[in-house]
């Protein structure tokens, strides 16, 4: 364990312990309240036809029949918003070269993908809104897809958009030390190719809006299912021209987000425009079949990679080819560059290797956008690293952990600049890989996986060390242009009674933020736990914050709110000094009590409360007291607060059939101070399991025609609780300096390493028949075609 | 997603059902427990214009044991099969199969009958039904007229049932032998990519007589005729055999030759496992 | 999506249907419409929003409600079949304690983040209890097969799960 946290470092104090969510009671008895669960005077529904294709010249469009059916408000196209919003468009100026076309909420003249929104009936119920869509006739000519990454970066290619000259979105290249040299002279070069699937969020809860505009005084409100409301916000006010004070953003119970719900997406702004419109609430709910079709979509590269070795293990040299798709657009307003931007940089960078190579080339399609999505572009650099670690690994005859070990930043290096050029503050790698393999039993494991292979039973242990990116700071996308906020604030007020209510701008998507800060702002003000009340998700409540993505909820968030809470202890000490006669400074706080150095009770909060809010006569003369404190914070110092840890995976692999049966995963993280090792370990599962789902299952299927033929959720294969393993996990701290709270994040660890432990534990599995598989997911028909057996 | 607008009627009596599906023609259909059809009404694969609701008529209902064996009720839940004694003693080769019939809410009120007239080529209880050589007995306005199970599956989603015609019960011979079942599916619950159901006859540990059945590959549940012939000689040539017993089918999760190699596993694992049992 | 040619019959309210069921321990009478989906009239006729939906076709379990004591999925039920019939959601089931030990259990474990599927989770993990009071990790995994949640990666369900069932059986008298 680290070193207390002075601060907070009292016998009552939370941080630390694993306490249970006070909010997650209501969840449980069936009181959430998710944006279809409001209830909202004539309310109407919006449903919306999307184009059949995945490229298509739209030549007609007859909405006179669909007009006149039963319930019907209002059929809308792209002529009925014109003029009333800016298109957007998903670039921004600190990724060099990246393009894309404006983007608008309904088809024009062109689709671009299937599913993309072409026009939307309002009606009075969402059934009579989908019977009215029926009735719309359109015509369509269709056009050449353009499905291949690949094909569409090859010379000569029809570019997508014709204005912007070619299908290259964006591209980047790194090249670190000195490559060539270094694999002329490495005693063993392994390559190997590996390719990733697109997949998608699933979100239990579809994307969700409700839009409410009140012409008479000229007020949207908008409830959305959504990570950022002061983004959102933002958004809305640029791209319909309304002041910025007009327009109220709240987010109430999210059903999970994980990436998909912090993008704009033509639907939920049609819905925004057709709300101003109509000048009544009306509401977008996506059904799961067009869920499927207009979430964004994620991942989608093939990675041709090398790596150069000395005969002692020691990796001289990294470099890899990563092309991955994007669709037609990159999307508004953090743009698809993400992704691909963290394969190049991520790839490699928890080794000593200093000769790095890399090339990204993203590519538009005639599919979904892809953008960041849980753990973005983590899973790819991971699988890739550590798939060619355990390659050259068997290539030199060492154990998989030897290599790693003989080639991890030593966690005495530190501060550490990666060859991609990403700054580590301090990071416990081999502490980690060691803890993990003392967890997991490595050579007990190793001794039954022999004995099993013996009789014919083909069990397979995967590791996988990692990094992840948590904590942003200005620089990710501030920077270029993209209102998107990096720092987060938090307001505390004392209220009367002794109890505190306490604002925040990061957002509760379940993964715990509100009793997060509830135990720090406890803990600084020693108070109990339920005399706090947690404000999350309402752009009129909260202070501006950057809301819930790239794991920075604890980093930052709990950060402000400790700042905060100890601005408002001293707040509360100044007058509670005055009302004694005493020095704030021999004063603290504790159960609720001012007391002195020795711990004695002095005063009551609710005294105080009482005395500064109604009885102001009782104060001495010239005390104003001001028992409300706001504290913000954003990193500064590092670009990103990185985190690191180990999985592992034990698996067992039928290799008459290629069925995969996963036995248990373990995994070892550090993201720095733990403020509630439950949620943090919820975290981490709930992200494996996610990570599990792309590596085995998770693959939005297109045929050529860029036509998806598994958009279901009977077809399309999410992890289900029979399939996944008990996922054991344990802790490192290694607390940032950066901050008091000394909190990095843990939202996406799990994700980001779990599929490079699984894919090294099937090939650790296939190892005796001198096979392997390199295509995630990993489905029986890869492992059966690798066996030669499909 | 939501249904498309129909009528519905909820007849008490089989004949008040028969004439209703004749007087709609085209348009109607049959609803017992939906868990098939109804997915299909959200997507608008399907537009009746009248859903008859079967799950009134008594005449449907109830498990019961024969002289040769069991009938079976066409609106038997999966639930209620699978926790049957008679069924787990006549033909256990069925309660074998339930819990493999999708998760519990559907197997609350999935039916017996709505799988059969469903015809999914993966579903488990066709491939039982052939297997145990159900007789399905089938009314229509002309009265009632019992198919062969092997007659009945003809296709994907298609059987002998006609337009205006009710499956009404299955009669069952008790199952001659030991059962094999087995399946492979991504998910618990999830369709299988193949399948096999059936059932053995040993003496002692040689298998003399057997019936395999194979879904999930193909158009169809399939009887592995040749393949079963073949299992008096050996376990490999059955599996050898089996080439000419299936036409796989190409799915999202297998190609024809995958499916066909997993046949042939799930063939000697079943068979294998049975004869260890005996022994 | 253009989802083909216009149905020959169209809803109006001549259509309706009246059904009397009860919900949650309350008679219930209503006119619906004979497309009405059971979570859309718990939801929208009786405000009932504990019970959510998700896939609307029976894959997810979000939508998981008793009917007459059984476990079911709401959306592929229609409300006009359940005329006479007991229907239970995670509401009633909440108020009459008859979740309470999973609940509990499920709380303390942390067996839940974002509460999209605990309504489904719940029934269902109760539906097993009921069965089988002494699942073993497998059978529970197995009997929450069909419900799913994309934020736990389950393992703390199962934990919960296991929880209950000891808690139940230690209150057994």
């Amino acid at each position: 364990m680290t070193a207390p946290l002075a601060a907070v470092d009292r016998p009552a104090s939370y941080i630390g312990k694993s306490v249970p969510r006070p909010n997650a009671k209501r969840l449980l008895a069936g009181r959430g309240q998710y944006v279809d669960d409001l209830r909202l005077p004539r309310l109407a529904h919006v449903a919306f036809l999307r184009c059949p294709h995945a490229h298509a010249r739209l030549k007609s469009l007859d909405i006179a029949a669909a007009t006149r059916a039963p319930g019907v408000v209002r059929v809308v196209t792209a002529q009925d918003l014109a003029g009333r919003y800016t298109p957007w468009v998903g670039v921004l100026t600190h990724f060099k070269g990246l393009k894309s076309p404006p983007q608008h909420p309904l088809v024009h003249d062109r689709a671009t993908w299937q599913g993309e929104p072409v026009a939307a009936v309002v009606a009075e119920s969402r059934a009579l809104a989908e019977d009215a869509v029926a009735l719309i006739e359109i015509v369509w000519e269709e056009l050449p897809p353009l499905t291949d990454m690949a094909a569409a970066l090859a010379p000569g290619a029809v570019p997508l958009h014709a204005e912007l000259g070619d299908n290259l979105c964006f591209g980047r290249a790194i090249d670190a030390g000195a490559v060539d040299e270094a694999f002329a002279k490495a005693d063993c070069v392994v390559e190997e190719s590996y390719s990733f699937a697109r997949h998608t969020g699933v979100c239990l809860e579809p994307r969700s809006i409700l839009a409410d505009f009140d012409p008479a005084d000229g007020r949207l409100t908008v409830h959305c299912s959504s990570q950022a409301p002061h983004m959102m916000k933002e958004i809305f006010a640029r791209h319909f021209h309304l002041p910025e004070t007009a327009v109220r953003v709240i987010c109430g119970d999210v059903g999970g987000s994980f990436g998909i719900k912090i993008h704009v997406y033509p639907d939920d702004m049609a819905t925004v425009a057709i709300a101003l419109l109509l000048g009544r609430p009306v509401k977008f709910v996506a059904d799961r079949l067009e869920s499927f079709v207009s979430d964004i979509h994620a991942r989608e590269h093939r990675i041709a990679a090398r790596m150069a070795l000395a005969k002692d293990g020691t990796i001289a040299a990294l470099a890899i080819d990563d092309v991955t798709g994007v669709g037609p657009y990159s999307t508004y307003p953090r743009t698809s560059a993400v992704e691909g931007n963290q394969v190049v940089g991520l790839t490699g960078a928890w080794y000593r290797c200093r000769n790095y190579r890399a090339n990204l080339r993203v590519a538009f399609q005639t599919k979904p956008p892809t953008t960041q999505y849980r753990a973005v572009g983590h899973p790819i650099a991971t699988s890739v690293t550590e798939a060619l670690v355990d390659r050259a690994a068997a290539a030199l005859g060492l154990d998989p952990v030897e290599l790693r070990r003989r080639n991890l930043i030593p966690d005495d290096a530190y501060p550490w600049t990666t060859a991609s050029g990403l700054k580590f503050e301090k990071l416990s790698h081999q502490a980690a890989l060691e803890k993990l393999l003392t967890l997991m039993d490595y050579d007990g494991l190793r001794r039954e996986q022999a004995e099993l292979r013996r009789r014919n039973i083909h069990r397979g242990i995967g590791i996988a060390c990692f990094v992840e990116l948590t904590n942003p700071g200005p620089a990710f996308y501030g920077v270029g242009g993209a209102p998107i906020s990096a720092q987060d604030g938090c307001t505390l007020r004392l209220d009367p009674g002794g109890t505190v209510t306490c604002a925040t701008g990061v957002t509760e998507q379940g993964q715990g933020t509100e009793t997060m800060v509830a135990q720090i702002v406890a803990s600084a003000l020693g108070l109990a736990m339920d005399k706090i009340r947690v404000v999350t998700g309402d752009t009129e409540r909260a202070p501006y914050g950057g809301g819930t993505w790239a794991s920075r909820g604890c980093g930052i968030g709990g950060e402000a709110a400790l700042q905060g809470a100890l601005a408002l202890k001293a707040n509360i000490l100044d007058l509670a000094g005055a009302m004694l006669q005493a020095e704030p400074a021999a004063l603290d706080l504790a159960g609720g009590w001012v007391v002195d150095r020795a711990g004695n009770r002095r005063i009551g909060l609710d005294e105080v409360g009482r005395a500064a809010y109604f009885r102001g006569d009782t104060l001495p003369p010239g005390v104003q007291p001001e028992l409300v404190a706001t504290r913000h914070y954003m990193p500064r110092q590092y670009p990103f607060a990185f985190t690191n840890g180990a999985q592992a995976s034990y698996l067992e692999l039928d290799v008459e059939t290629g069925f995969i049966q996963l036995l248990q995963h373990w995994v070892v993280e550090d993201c720095g101070r733990v403020v509630n090792p439950l949620l943090v370990e919820e975290q981490i599962r709930g992200g494996v399991v996610q990570g599990i789902g792309g590596a085995l299952f998770e693959e939005c299927i297109y045929d050529q025609r860029g036509q998806l033929l598994n958009g279901t959720l009977a077809d399309y294969l999410v992890p289900m609780a029979g399939e996944m393993p008990d996922i054991v996990v344990a802790h490192i701290e290694t607390p940032t300096a950066e901050s008091m709270l000394g909190a990095k994040g843990a939202g996406e660890a799990g994700t980001g390493g779990a599929p490079a432990a699984v894919m090294n534990a099937v090939n650790d599995a296939l190892a005796p028949f001198k096979v392997r598989v390199t295509a995630q997911p990993i489905s029986p028909w890869r492992v059966l075609a690798a066996l030669g057996k499909g | 997603m939501k249904a498309p607008p129909f009528r519905y009627a909820r007849p008490q009596t089989l004949d008040a059902a028969l004439r209703l599906l004749a007087d709609e023609g085209a348009g109607a259909r049959l609803i017992a427990g939906g868990q098939s059809l109804v997915p299909a009404l959200n997507m608008r694969l399907l537009e009746p214009t009248l859903l008859i609701d079967i799950n009134g008529l008594a005449e449907l209902t109830g498990i019961a044991e024969t002289a040769s064996g069991i009938r079976v009720g066409a609106l038997t839940r999966h639930a209620a099969l699978g926790a049957s004694a008679i069924v787990a003693r006549r033909t256990p080769l069925l309660a074998a199969a339930v819990p493999f019939i999708a998760h519990e809410a559907i197997r609350n009120r999935g039916t017996f009958g709505g799988s059969l007239a469903q015809a999914d080529p993966a579903a488990e209880l066709p491939a039982c039904a052939v297997a145990l050589g159900a007789r399905l007995e089938i009314a229509g306005p002309g009265g009632r007229r019992r198919v062969a199970a092997h007659d009945f599956f003809r296709g994907v989603y298609e059987t002998a049932l006609g337009r205006d015609e009710i499956l009404v019960a299955a009669e069952i011979p008790a199952q001659p032998g030991a059962t094999l079942f087995l399946e492979l599916a991504r998910r618990q619950g999830d369709y299988a990519i193949a399948g096999l159901a059936g059932w053995a006859a040993l003496d002692r540990s040689r298998i003399t007589d057997a019936r395999l059945v194979f879904f999930g590959t193909d158009i169809r549940a399939v009887e592995a005729r040749a393949a079963s012939a073949a299992l008096a000689t050996s376990l490999d040539a059955a599996a050898t055999a089996l080439d000419r017993d299936l036409a796989p089918v190409a799915d999202l999760n297998a190609s024809a030759a995958m499916k066909r190699h997993l046949a042939r596993v799930l063939l000697r694992r079943a068979c294998a496992a049975a004869v260890t049992h005996a022994a | 999506m253009g989802r083909g040619r216009l149905p020959r019959a169209t809803f109006g309210m001549s259509d309706a249907v009246a059904i009397r069921l009860t919900v949650n321990g309350a008679r219930v009478e209503r006119l619906v419409a004979p497309r009405l989906n059971l979570v859309d009239f718990l939801r929208d006729e009786l405000g009932l929003t504990g019970t959510h939906w998700s896939c609307e076709h029976g894959a997810c379990g979000a939508c998981t409600v008793l009917i007459d004591g059984a476990l079911a999925r709401g959306c592929l039920v229609f409300a006009i079949q359940l005329d006479g019939a007991n229907v239970e959601t995670i509401e009633g089931l909440t108020e009459s304690g008859a979740l309470a030990e999973v609940q509990a259990a499920f709380h303390a474990r942390n067996a839940v983040q974002c509460g999209f599927c605990s309504a489904g989770m719940l029934l269902a993990a109760d539906a097993l209890l009921r069965r089988n009071p002494e699942p073993s990790r497998e059978q529970i995994r197995a009997a929450l097969s069909g419900n799913y949640c994309r934020c736990t990666g389950y393992h703390a369900i199962v934990d919960a799960v296991a929880d209950a069932a000891r808690e139940r059986a230690r209150r057994k008298p």
